[in-house]
């Protein structure tokens, strides 16, 4: 080991612009897995026996509030209920939440990842304005339970023609999971319904339980039949699949990271694989000097790849941990990506890239070195 | 193993020929060339530039194979030696002492000196032990922790002889130790070398162009166009 730190620190400037290089690829690795998870990661694993009911056309469209009824009758689901996009406006536009109405007993029984005290809930049940909402959005805009919030709709208009809308606060809630999104705010269907002065009886989106999640896509087929030549058919899919439909009106998010990453890392391999492979040149006769002391060619050849193992690890470690910090603070654009966290997956992953990256660029130094005649290299000394 | 050959030997190279090939000319550095050196002599080889003094000395230290022939050390025939077994063999029995020190210049004195002794199964405070017993040798235990580019050139080529004699081979290979000293660091190296010679009985071969270095030694043979030509005891 004294022999790699001593090789590592022979050109520090050298290693520390090779070091810096391979700390900014990994932190950028950071951010763009924290994006990704903020615009793909937002299903639990409670979704994957959710399926998502939306018009065909698209997801703007809206679907008549009697199909959850004609679904609860197709075999293999076991509850159904609905969403709506609300599109309110909190003080700013710039403060972006969801707030969508639901049925408060059904949608609470399909997302148990939503926790509610039986308190809460009860008060919700009981309070037609009553809202309930998110941990995160709460603690943001320091709503307590028993506020009145005021918020501007894009969309729906009452029937007085205002577009503001006042909730109640009847509960908050938190995230079963990491993932769990606490930024929506839930609000009652039927105030809404009532109020709301045009597409009454109409909703955004269905989600539906299976009873076995082996069976959806059998479900997700015979759901899309029972409406097939209606005025709004249907197209069913997963929730994860929803989700990240949502995300790719951005554009494909995972090809979009895959890619960038795939530039950087490429260019970290070549800046990295250059900077062993001259380092070794230079020590050839060094090299030489210890094959002719007794080490074999299979401990140059560690020796070398512990060398590159060493500083991409080294740049690896430091990328991943000032990423971390820098995610720590959650979302970066004040509630457009409210599941912005770098997930302890991904920095596995990072820690298992920064060693492949390091046995990659070593490699072929390391092959070099190994093959080198011992007479030959003491005659370049 | 046997510490000398059947005509007690320490050394044998018998019939040996080195053939280098560079595109399609064939390099002939040895020819038919046959040597031995006993337990506990100190060895001068000399000649030309060319003459092929280095090759031999990479072939007795197993660093090459020759064309053809045999070279037998301590009973061993290292010439078929697999690599593998070869540096093995190296680190168990052979010290080099090199024209230019080719000390690592990123570990100190000490580090350097223990890098054979890495090779061995021996623990960290045995290492040390040996470690200091060497550079003692040297009389530079003072500079343990000093690095090469703090020592002169005459200190730098002790520790190169520290770290030749640290595992105690059988045979201390020198390859123009003084060639790039000044003529009194060159006299302390060569008091050095007889001195472990004379007093250690190590058995010492080393390579010269200095009338000056070979007459330290026991014995000195002069190569020439790849042959002996010619031996003179000191």
């Amino acid at each position: 080991m004294h022999l790699v730190w001593g090789n590592m620190r022979r050109k520090k400037t050298r290693t520390v612009l090779t070091l810096l290089s391979i700390v900014v690829a990994f932190v950028l690795f950071g951010f763009l897995s924290a994006i990704r998870q903020a615009l793909t990661g937002g299903v639990s694993l409670e979704g994957a026996n959710r399926l998502i009911v939306r018009h065909k056309v698209s997801i703007i469209q809206m679907l008549p509030i009697d199909y959850q009824r004609r679904m609860e009758q197709i075999p293999g689901v076991a509850a159904a209920t609905h969403q709506t996009w609300f599109g309110g406006i909190y003080q700013d536009p710039k403060n972006f939440f969801m707030q969508n109405p639901v049925v408060p007993e059904e949608f609470l029984d399909m997302h148990p990842e939503f926790v509610l005290s039986a308190q809460e809930r009860k008060a919700w049940l009981s309070t037609r304005t009553g809202a309930i909402v998110g941990r995160k959005t709460a603690e943001r805009f320091n709503w307590k339970i028993g506020d009145k919030v005021p918020i501007q709709s894009t969309i729906w208009s009452q029937k007085n023609g205002s577009y503001l809308w006042e909730f109640d606060i009847v509960g908050i809630f938190d995230g079963r999971d990491k993932n769990t999104d606490t930024t929506p705010l839930f609000f009652r269907y039927d105030y809404f319904d009532e109020a709301r002065r045009m597409w009454t009886g109409m909703v955004g989106w269905y989600t539906i339980r299976v009873k076995d999640t082996a069976k959806a896509a059998e479900v997700a087929n015979l759901v899309d039949a029972e409406f097939e030549n209606s005025s709004a058919e249907t197209k069913t899919e997963a929730e994860g699949a929803f989700v990240q439909a949502w995300a790719k009106q951005i554009g494909d998010i995972a090809l979009i990271t895959a890619s960038i990453l795939g530039a950087v890392f490429f260019t970290i391999l070549l800046v990295t694989g250059n900077t062993i492979s001259q380092s070794v040149r230079e020590r050839t006769g060094e090299l030489g000097v210890l094959k002719a002391i007794g080490f074999t060619n299979t401990q140059i050849l560690a020796l070398v790849l512990a060398e590159s193992c060493t500083l991409a690890v080294i740049g690896g470690v430091l990328g991943l941990g000032i990423a971390l910090l820098l995610t720590a603070k959650g979302d970066p654009t004040g509630g457009m990506l409210p599941l912005f966290f770098f997930p302890a997956r991904d920095v596995a992953m990072g820690l298992g890239i920064s060693v492949a990256l390091g046995l990659v660029t070593g490699f072929f130094p390391a092959l070099q070195a190994m093959r080198l005649r011992v007479a030959d290299s003491l005659r370049r000394i | 193993m046997s510490e000398k050959s059947a005509d007690g030997a320490l050394v044998d190279v018998s019939g040996v020929e080195k053939v280098y090939h560079r595109g399609s000319e064939d390099i002939q550095v040895l020819k038919d060339l046959h040597l031995q050196v006993p337990a506990g002599e100190f060895l001068a080889l000399m000649g030309p530039s060319g003459s092929g003094k280095s090759t031999l000395l990479n072939l007795i230290g197993g660093l090459d194979h020759p064309t053809r022939g045999t070279v037998t050390i301590a009973g061993e025939r290292v010439d078929q030696l697999s690599d593998r077994r070869l540096a093995a063999w190296r680190a168990r029995h052979i010290g080099f002492v090199f024209q230019l020190y080719n000390l690592m210049p990123v570990l100190t004195a000490e580090r350097n000196v223990e890098l054979p002794l890495l090779l061995t199964h021996l623990s960290r405070s045995e290492r040390k032990q040996h470690v200091a017993a060497a550079l003692e040798a040297v009389g530079l235990l003072n500079r343990a922790q000093h690095y090469p580019r703090q020592l002169s050139g005459g200190e730098q080529q002790r520790v190169g002889i520290a770290r030749g004699i640290v595992t105690d081979p059988t045979l201390l290979l020198c390859d123009e130790p003084t060639g790039d000293l000044d003529r009194k660091a060159g006299d302390e190296i060569l008091n050095l070398l007889q001195a472990l010679n004379r007093e250690h009985g190590k058995t010492i071969i080393m390579v010269t162009h200095d009338p000056h270095a070979s007459a330290r030694a026991s014995r000195t043979v002069y190569l020439n166009k790849g042959q002996l030509s010619r031996e003179q005891l000191n």
